[in-house]
């Protein structure tokens, strides 16, 4: 059972990188990866949101959305009652809402890691891999246990990419490059070499 | 130029490119370019989500509380996404299969939410949906363009119409693998950015240092 689940989360964190396979969260992973420092708070913020939505996604989807999940209700018919196309609006929702509550939680208890995490809390709400998450979560039916590792591996694994591609952009601002690549440009290429050194972790299984 | 309708429609392609220039809408322009037609269904739901959530938000701009406004931006957006999914669903079910989760993703892709903040809030609902439509077309360009190569070289195909023969089918050409696994989008997508900027060098950013130029060697005595 351990094994299982650690090869989950080993599949979530290195084979099925949210950044480098699945190329989700880009516009922030790209934006906010100048510094190191900015990098880490990010990551670990994602973490923390991932960590949280993904399982409470789980239990609406299971519980609410999917076909027959209303059956606990007793309502007539309630076997046939599909609604997971409201996915996507209720998923959006309880990112959107826990990203708030998060925010004023730590205002309060922890004023240090908020005030660390800063501007990045907000901007998670339209980070596009912590929809992707949820949305694979309900794409591949996880339960609840699943999809609490699966989160967590998750974020673990983009917060790892942004952390490697601030420490390699911190050095690269020394290096000549052509001109119309400065910038962005040598980003993508960069980013492109490190989601190629990714693909070697592909096929690996525990 | 930037006023006109015209402007307005045609500015974001080249001239101001949502993904080359302002980093916007990057993570579906990676993972659905592995083929043709995938790439043209996408940038068609993107422009359509994008101009009318732009037309339906700039309506309402004047009754949308501030403090509030990412969450009604958000639902309007999520709905039209409903709507291209389940369409997508009915009529090209294939398609829709293939796209897998990237048709919810529009909701976080950020052309449509960055067009919504910038411009929407503060302009009429034609205008609006105009600026959406271009910023779509902008993103399916890149889309087509990224999508082209990968086809092509990747499976020597367009469209799913093999156009080089592959050696396995008895051909010549030898598909190169690389281009339909993730690192080759991102290569090409440096390679159109270089091509624009080479272009367009008023889109070019500033270096943060001065690099010396080598110094002369000598000769050592």
């Amino acid at each position: 059972m351990f094994e299982y689940y650690l090869s989950l989360l080993v599949k979530a964190v290195f084979v099925e990188n949210m950044a480098l396979a699945f190329f989700l969260g880009m516009c922030t992973f790209l934006a906010v990866s100048k510094k190191i420092e900015a990098a880490l708070g990010l990551g670990i913020a994602v973490v923390v949101v991932l960590v949280i939505t993904v399982p409470v996604n789980n239990l609406i989807y299971n519980n609410l959305l999917r076909e027959g999940a209303l059956v606990w209700t007793g309502m007539e018919g309630a076997e046939s009652i599909d609604l997971s196309f409201l996915g996507y609006l209720s998923y959006i929702g309880v990112i959107a809402a826990m990203v708030q509550i998060l925010e004023m939680f730590l205002d309060k208890f922890v004023p240090a890691l908020y005030n660390a995490l800063g501007v990045f809390l907000p901007l998670i709400t339209v980070n596009c891999a912590i929809l992707g998450a949820s949305l694979f979560m309900a794409e591949r039916d996880y339960n609840f246990a699943e999809s609490v590792v699966y989160g967590a591996g998750a974020g673990i694994g983009w917060a790892l990419a942004i952390v490697a591609l601030a420490g390699i952009r911190e050095k690269l601002k020394y290096s000549d490059v052509p001109k119309g690549l400065e910038g962005l440009g040598i980003t993508f290429v960069t980013v492109g070499l490190m989601s190629l050194g990714f693909m070697s972790f592909s096929g690996v299984q525990l | 130029m930037a006023d006109t309708p015209k402007g307005i429609l045609t500015s974001p392609i080249f001239a101001n490119n949502p993904i080359a220039l302002q980093i916007l809408g990057i993570c579906s322009a990676l993972a659905v370019t592995t083929n043709l037609s995938t790439a043209v269904v996408m940038g068609v739901a993107v422009s359509l989500v994008t101009a009318f959530s732009s037309m339906f938000i700039s309506m309402i701009r004047a009754h949308i509380p501030n403090s509030i406004r990412i969450i009604v931006q958000m639902t309007i957006i999520a709905s039209l996404v409903i709507v291209v999914d389940q369409l997508l669903k009915a009529f090209a079910y294939e398609t829709s299969k293939q796209l897998s989760v990237f048709v919810g993703l529009i909701i976080t892709n950020c052309i449509v939410m960055g067009r919504a903040e910038a411009y929407a809030m503060k302009n009429g609902p034609t205008m609006s949906f105009i600026d959406g439509i271009g910023n779509g077309l902008g993103y399916t360009v890149v889309l087509l363009f990224v999508g082209f190569i990968r086809e092509l070289f990747g499976s020597g195909s367009l469209f799913g119409i093999q156009l080089l023969e592959k050696v396995n089918d008895g051909g010549w050409y030898l598909p190169n693998g690389m281009m339909l696994l993730p690192p080759s989008a991102f290569f090409i997508i440096a390679g159109f950015i270089w091509l624009i900027r080479t272009y367009q060098p008023a889109q070019n950013e500033s270096a943060e240092f001065k690099i010396c130029p080598n110094t002369q060697a000598k000769e050592a005595v």
